[in-house]
């Protein structure tokens, strides 16, 4: 039983809109894995709810007339991990995707529900960080588009405005285009869990040389991060052992983990660097460039 | 013959197809629900409690606190009665409390119509405290001039030792190499899929009538009786199916309290079901250990030595208090019985969760520790882990070194061999470097283990089965001994074919014990049930099938003592193949003759007074991932010595429920506590890391089947013992991959990481 006070449902994205605006209490569910949670732990301000698991406008995975890839944010972890246009283009998203939950949460969860929600863990910001993904946000005032990297203010905190919708994720053709990557997931366990710590890596690579990397972290900070610093440092460097404990090396000044009672700061940096190096050093393989 | 047969379990379909009713399944209309309020601090004392505004709340039928309860003092371990008073459990708890003592600890009780103006109502009852610091370690309640958790304590609540062989000194000291070692368990909960539920309501003036997921229903009744003053006949206790115990409801939890609510309510069904929150928290936890160790052993490979020395934190309340640190003294003592061995153990109260029975009963702490430094003196000494265990451990023909008792069966060795045969032990071992240098490597390890068929002597064992032939010729069988997911009541239902001779499928068991009707048995724990009911259900069907015999007899005027069943007929007992009358003519003439017979029954109390030990051991092989501090499994095998193994493919599924639960306890399971305030960070299924089917590897399981004659089918116990040694054999090989050892569970990778980092690894 949960103490739900109001429950409207919404057919489109503008109806939600207004349902928010009427309501300033009012939050948005989708497929309901967060906000439930929440709500079994009496955190009061899921009390008044606008469901918008429904809208078929938020459900969609296409290529556009640039061919940007866009996801719909309603579209369940389940669809976007099997989309024949995700694994073509980004397989690096259906990897993080299919490390979260399980069957079922995956087949209930949405992609923009699990960015929305804002923790530092979240399974899918890493590997969209890492691709530049860009946020269309609609609301009371218009239509807006920000990086993804922007959206995450801290732990749980997004840059949305009450009356506002993500109904957009788009990766442009120019960031997935010859880029290779890979992702993993290191937590207490291999499934049902949630990540002590999250590693997404996308390169380009070509005749030995790294044209391109992006690395990005979950729960390596209070949002999740990109290495800039590093990606910077090593961008057109040929490949080589050095290269990569360089990128080890390297990674420990862009993070910025904290000691809870999950994990403690220097068991994840542990993990971190050991990521950094293995992380990298696959999606580099995957890209077809070699180490010595 | 149904005996060593995997025949279908009786329940499969009922629980397959969601037909099978548990607690919850049970409706009444008009129930009411009720829900504890629990403190938010761990030690203190409540200065002012006020209610008015929840007893307010439209919903609320009635709020109750401390001040409105019995004080009867009562203990809740699902022990027999003692007759003797210094064997009986401590009686520690009011069904609500003033004095605060675990961060959860249950002051007042609301009862509500739904569960929404529950949780609004608790949160209007205004509490203040008087705080006390939380003392959260055994160190802290032991602390010179530490407040009493429990008035007139000391914050002991037990103590005890024995000591077998030689005086425990001399053989140290007349030992070539002398260890010592200090080894510590984890709290961790049992996480049984059905949380704690229970109702109770009134039929009439006089009799209580409660239905709980209990393991005991008749140790129940008697303590809702006396944690109520009532007559005990006053009170009876119903037990449908249950979704799994592992020992958590080996005690008495909600049923004293559902009982005072609906006496209170005018005999109005009241329901209190836990969440899993609460229940990992409000219920039982494990007793963390803190294990000193001395061996002595000679360059021989002889082990003369074990001094043992544990110290057990029973948390918040007695529960199953000093009861579990002695068993596990008592069952630990087969493994090595040539050895001279001395085992201290003290129980002290903390201000965290109660501990009180767990799969195992301790012996995984201890069992832990033993194997740890057995590990070492092995490598010492320079022997081969197994050649060493092999050299000491219990065989045929030895002793209980306390109790002089004989063992009947001991099939360890075999055991021992056929592991490292299975695992590829010396191969394995030739074929891999001197020393490993690479990120990930591999490394094996054993462990062994004894364990105990029941309580006796400590405890009288106590069983009874009433068994009838129904008017068709079928049968059905009553025992007080209870399912909860282990699959006892198809075993009664084999045992019961095996000795009438009829076929399984015409043997029908009532499920559920009522205490009304149900034969007395105290209930499921110790792994006791098929080894103690055995006993009773023998010979129960030997009398019942006597006097089948004899009935048979007067039917067709051939003297009873020629006639035999075989599969459900009567036959002649030199020609099994002549059928002379089926069972199901017999029973018509029984039952209706207007000149002769009667119902045919048998009920049979029976008392064992032999407690079998058992035994068996892990092998594993695994990787670790040294940056990374993980652990990955690749194979790993139990090896059990359980006598006759009565079903097996029932018993495989104890032996892989069992290792996976020994994996969890090694690797991942521990409940985080916050040691300033006592608050525990992790009573839920995210946050603790119970391991799921991607992190369990496929378990080899095998057994070595000798035969027990002290019970009826020769069979010994197997429910618990699985859980045992799969955490020591973990560490082993873990210390064999890396050379670090690790004397503290769960090695988890932040517990590795530290260790790793230590020893320079990182």
């Amino acid at each position: 039983m949960f103490n739900i006070k109001t429950y409207k449902e919404a057919g489109s994205v503008k109806e939600a809109i207004k349902l928010l605006q009427e309501n300033p209490q009012a939050r948005l569910i989708a497929g309901g894995t967060d906000v439930l949670v929440k709500l079994h732990k009496g955190k009061g301000q899921f009390h008044h709810l606008i469901d918008i698991h429904n809208i078929a406008e938020l459900d969609f995975i296409n290529l556009n007339d640039g061919e940007d890839l866009v996801i719909g944010p309603g579209t369940c972890f389940s669809r976007v991990e099997e989309s024949p246009l995700i694994r073509k283009h980004i397989p690096v998203l259906s990897e993080a995707i299919c490390t979260i939950g399980g069957p079922q949460v995956r087949n209930m969860a949405t992609i923009g529900g699990n960015l929305c929600n804002g923790v530092p863990s979240a399974d899918s910001a890493t590997p969209l960080i890492a691709l530049n993904a860009v946020l269309t946000i609609e609301g009371a005032d218009g239509l807006r588009q920000m990086p993804l990297e922007d959206f995450f203010l801290g732990p749980s905190r997004v840059a949305l405005k009450q009356h506002e919708i993500l109904t957009a994720i788009t990766v442009t053709r120019d960031n997935y285009t010859g880029f290779h990557g890979h992702f993993y997931k290191y937590a207490m366990r291999n499934a049902m869990d949630i990540a002590t710590i999250g590693c997404s890596a996308v390169c380009k690579v070509e005749d030995s040389v790294l044209k391109d990397l992006r690395l990005a972290f979950g729960t390596a900070a209070p949002v999740p991060i990109r290495c800039k610093d590093t990606e910077n440092k090593v961008r057109g460097r040929r490949l080589s052992q050095n290269l990569l404990d360089v990128i080890t090396e390297s990674v420990v000044d862009d993070v910025n983990p904290r000691t809870s009672w999950r994990a403690a700061k220097d068991f994840r940096l542990q993990i971190i660097t050991t990521l950094a190096q293995r992380v990298v050093k696959k999606a580099i393989l995957n890209a077809g460039g070699t180490i010595h | 013959m149904a005996i060593g047969k995997s025949v279908k379990r009786i329940d499969a379909v009922a629980k397959v197809t969601g037909r099978a009713r548990y607690t919850d399944d049970f409706f009444m209309p008009g129930i009411l629900l009720a829900k504890y309020l629990r403190s938010t601090i761990a030690h203190g004392r409540v200065t002012k409690i006020d209610t008015r505004r929840a007893q307010r709340l439209p919903g609320v039928e009635r709020v109750f606190t401390y001040k409105d309860i019995p004080q009867n003092k009562f203990a809740t371990a699902g022990h027999p009665y003692s007759l003797e008073p210094e064997h009986k459990d401590v009686e520690d708890r009011l069904l609500l409390t003033r004095h605060v003592r675990y961060w959860g600890d249950e002051i007042a009780v609301v009862v509500a119509e739904n569960n929404i103006v529950l949780q609004e109502a608790l949160q209007l009852i205004d509490v203040s405290y008087e705080e006390y610091e939380p003392l959260v370690t055994p160190e802290a309640s032991l602390t010179e001039g530490a407040r009493e958790i429990h008035a007139g304590s000391n914050n002991i609540i037990g103590e005890s030792q024995y000591a077998v062989g030689e005086n425990i000194e001399k053989a140290l000291a007349s030992a070539d190499v002398v260890l010592e070692g200090r080894y510590r368990t984890q709290m961790c909960q049992h996480c049984h899929i059905e949380n704690h539920i229970a109702y109770a309501y009134m039929d009439d003036l006089e009799h209580i009538v409660v239905v709980s997921s209990t393991q005991i229903p008749h140790i129940a009744r008697r303590i809702i009786g006396e944690a109520l003053g009532l007559p005990w006949g006053r009170i009876r206790v119903i037990k449908p199916y249950i979704g799994g115990g592992f020992g958590a409801k080996q005690d008495v939890i909600l049923e004293p309290m559902v009982a005072f609510l609906t006496l209170k309510l005018g005999g109005r069904p009241v329901k209190m079901d836990l969440s899993r929150e609460e229940c990992m928290i409000g219920t039982r936890v494990r007793h963390p250990f803190d294990v000193k160790m001395r061996t002595g052993v000679n360059k021989d490979g002889t082990l003369v030595a074990l001094d043992i020395d544990a110290l057990s934190n029973t948390g918040a309340y007695a529960s199953h208090g000093h009861s579990v640190a002695g068993a596990a003294g008592a069952k630990s003592r087969a493994l090595y019985p040539r050895a001279a061995i001395k085992y201290h153990a003290r129980t002290v109260y903390t201000n965290i969760p109660a501990a009180g029975a767990m799969r195992a009963y301790g012996a995984p702490q201890i069992m832990y520790a033993v194997d740890c430094i057995i590990e070492e003196a092995a490598q010492r000494i320079g022997m081969d882990p197994v050649e060493f265990r092999l050299k000491n451990v219990a065989r045929l023909g030895d002793f209980d070194p306390l109790t002089g008792k004989r063992f009947e069966s001991c099939g360890l060795i075999e055991c021992l061999q056929r592991g490292k045969a299975l695992i590829g032990w010396d191969e394995k071992r030739a074929a891999r470097p001197k020393k490993q240098t690479g990120p990930v490597r591999r490394g094996l390890g054993v462990a062994c283990f004894s364990y105990a068929s029941g309580t006796y002597p400590v405890c009288m064992e106590i069983s009874g089965a009433r068994i009838i032939l129904n008017q068709d010729g079928s049968i059905h069988v009553q025992v007080g001994a209870t399912e909860i997911g282990q699959g006892l009541d198809t075993i009664v239902a084999q045992m019961a074919a095996e000795t009438l001779g009829v076929p399984f499928d015409r043997v029908h068991v009532v499920s559920t014990q009522d205490t009304d009707v149900a034969p007395f048995d105290t209930g499921a724990y110790a792994s006791r049930q098929a080894y103690v009911a055995s006993n009773a259900v023998f010979r129960a069907a030997r009398e019942l099938k006597a006097k089948i015999l004899e009935h048979a007899g007067r039917v067709t005027g051939i003297l009873g003592g020629e006639l035999d069943i075989s599969n459900g007929n009567i036959v002649h007992g030199n020609n099994p193949a002549n059928n002379v009358v089926s069972l199901r003519e017999v029973a018509l003439d029984a039952y209706y003759d207007k000149d002769r017979g009667g119902q045919l029954t048998a009920e049979i109390s029976y008392k064992t007074r032999t407690n079998a030990p058992t035994f068996g051991c892990t092998f594993v092989d695994l990787e670790v991932d040294v940056p990374l501090c993980k652990v990955n499994i690749k194979e790993i095998f139990n090896i059990h010595d359980s006598g006759v193994i009565l079903h097996p493919v029932m018993a495989k599924g104890q032996v892989h429920g069992g290792v996976a639960m020994g994996i969890a306890a090694g690797l991942y399971e521990e409940m985080l506590i916050d040691t300033q305030t006592g608050y525990i960070y992790n009573n839920n299924f995210l946050d603790y890391k119970i391991p799921t089917t991607v992190d369990v590897p496929d378990i080899g399981c095998e057994f070595v089947e000798t035969f027990e004659p002290t019970s009826g089918y020769g069979n010994k116990a197997l429910g618990e013992p699985p859980i045992v040694s799969p955490p020591p054999a973990i560490r082993n090989a873990i210390w064999d991959a890396t050379g670090v050892q690790i004397n503290e569970l769960p090695m988890t990778p932040h517990t590795l990481y530290k260790h790793f980092k230590k020893a320079g690894l990182l």
